[in-house]
């Protein structure tokens, strides 16, 4: 599904990530741990086509999208959840979904959009109740539901998702966990970015450990988490 | 003249120049709304408005025409601005566009000048019937006409706004333009649609202003000025803001200069800023965001 090799990105003249390389299969779930500042969501935001990458290559099922504009990569079917959830605050639930769609919407409509409307509400019936409320009056745990919402709303193969869990409470992070792993049953693809590595490792298959904007350590999630020095660095144990 | 019907007869005029401020600050609120920066060439798009229409006018005869070719004339040259002044902007902040912007606003003036000249022009009311007389009170038809035509031009934005995808995607970008990119919204694009409405609303309100004012090149600073305080008193960004700003500065100065003295008038809009800047920085409907993180 996804290719990333030695991938350098950065802020002018700062680099953050030096030579990434990392793989997510069609159909896997695949989480990034690291500590906050690790270059996660660079690394993310340089994916999702926000940050033009100065070296390497991104490949979605062979494709080179590296120089694809934001909106290009939308229709290579990757689609981000960015941190800090980011939804459209002054607009309605109904039309952060709608947004969601964009692509799908203009310049030519696709008949479809209101039949997955209808399913992202059905995943988060929650969403359906507020669909006429202002999505910034939302709480944080709704909001993470509607960033997710609106995600799905481009029918991405490849969702993105980074630090789902932040400033959330541990019942609600259950819940978005749930539903990610959900997410991923029904076939979607996903690279999940956390400094909650102890879910992030649970719900994925597969993890990367990222330190100082490099890969340090690759594994099955397992036995990422039953290592002694991932243990210590990142599970807190 | 009796008390009553003077009060009368200055709402309604009052009214109409609320009209034209309103446009100008909704200009100016809907390029805030997409860059954060004040576009000091919104006044300057208002006297092309006016005099492009007048040169039009002296050629066709139809002031209909002449009126609807320069409000979409004026909206290239704000198309063109955004794409020959802001856009090329390798890291634009909001400071850098405002600064951008006051350079622009004298470009744009002394091309006027040089094109279509110094003197003041104009061209007769959209009526043949200058003046109507209702129940004791003299209205001018123009003023009618700028009544209802800004009444249009403000239904059509908010309909644009709240139903078409465009005009939610132009909302979503002002909200969060990173969040409108993931979503795929090109942000430029929204950027220069903006000042392609701004420039819009400005040539409007020059076209059916002119009839009334004449239209002069060096006018556009005080247009400009009069719209940012508006834009201010109504609160910055807010489209309902703009509209309200706009009517109540034109009824200040319409009851102000009758009241008061009629050389007050310019001054009402600067006391207006100045007391706003002090008591209420954000405006009647300008507040805090309101996001939960």
């Amino acid at each position: 599904m996804l290719e990333v090799e030695a991938l350098e990105a950065g802020y002018g003249s700062i680099k953050v990530l030096h030579k990434i390389s990392l793989r997510v299969e069609r159909g896997q779930s695949v989480c990034l741990i690291g500590a906050n500042g690790a270059g996660k969501s660079t690394l993310l935001r340089s994916l999702a086509g926000l940050l033009r990458p100065s070296a390497g290559r991104i490949l979605i099922e062979g494709k080179e999208i590296a120089n694809a504009s934001a909106s290009a990569r939308l229709d290579y079917g990757i689609t981000l959840v960015p941190e800090g959830r980011r939804v459209f605050a002054p607009m309605t639930v109904r039309e952060n979904l709608e947004m969601g769609a964009y692509r799908r919407l203009w310049p030519r409509r696709d008949r479809g959009v209101a039949a997955d409307m209808d399913m992202v509400f059905d995943l988060f019936p929650r969403l359906r109740e507020r669909q006429s409320q202002t999505a910034g009056l939302l709480s944080g745990g709704e909001q993470q539901m509607l960033a997710i919402g609106r995600a799905l709303m481009s029918k991405p193969r490849l969702m993105l998702l980074d630090e789902p869990s932040m400033g959330l409470a541990p019942k609600v992070v259950q819940e978005i966990f749930a539903t990610i792993r959900r997410l991923n049953a029904e076939g979607m693809s996903i690279l999940l970015a956390e400094q909650n590595a102890n879910m992030a490792l649970k719900s994925a298959a597969w993890g990367y450990v990222i330190a100082e904007g490099e890969i340090v350590r690759t594994a099955e999630s397992a036995s990422l988490a039953s290592d002694p020095s991932v243990r210590a660095a990142y599970l807190g144990l | 003249m009796q008390t009553g019907s003077a009060a009368l007869q200055l709402l309604v005029a009052g009214i109409g120049t609320g009209s034209i401020y309103a446009l100008i600050a909704l200009g100016f609120n809907v390029v805030f709304k997409s860059t954060g920066a004040m576009n000091f060439a919104q006044g300057e798009w208002v006297v092309m408005g006016g005099m492009i229409s007048a040169l039009l006018f002296a050629s066709f005869s139809n002031i209909g025409i002449a009126c609807v070719a320069a409000v979409l004339i004026v909206m290239m040259v704000g198309i063109l601005s955004e794409r020959l002044v802001i856009w090329p902007l390798r890291r634009p902040n909001t400071l850098l566009i405002t600064l951008v912007s006051i350079g622009l606003a004298i470009f744009t003036r002394s091309l006027v000048m040089m094109i279509l000249g110094k003197k003041p022009v104009g061209y007769p009311a959209f009526s043949q019937t200058a003046t109507l007389t209702v129940g004791g009170i003299t209205i001018q038809t123009q003023t009618l006409w700028i009544i209802g035509l800004t009444l249009a031009f403000l239904v059509i934005m908010h309909f644009f706004f709240e139903r078409s995808i465009i005009g939610k995607a132009l909302r979503a970008a002002a909200a969060d333009r990173d969040a409108a990119a993931i979503v795929g919204v090109k942000v430029e694009t929204t950027v220069m649609l903006s000042f392609a409405i701004a420039a819009f609303a400005g040539a409007l309100a020059g076209a059916i202003i002119t009839p009334l004012t004449l239209s002069s090149y060096d006018q556009g600073a005080m247009f400009g000025f009069k719209g940012f305080s508006a834009a201010m008193l109504g609160g910055v960004g807010s489209l309902p803001g703009a509209v309200i700003g706009g009517l109540a500065l034109g009824l200040l100065e319409a009851f102000g200069s009758f009241y008061i003295s009629s050389d007050f008038k310019d001054a009402i809009a600067f006391a207006v800023l100045l007391l706003i800047l002090f008591v209420r920085p954000s405006g009647f409907l300008g507040r805090a965001d309101v996001v939960k993180v």
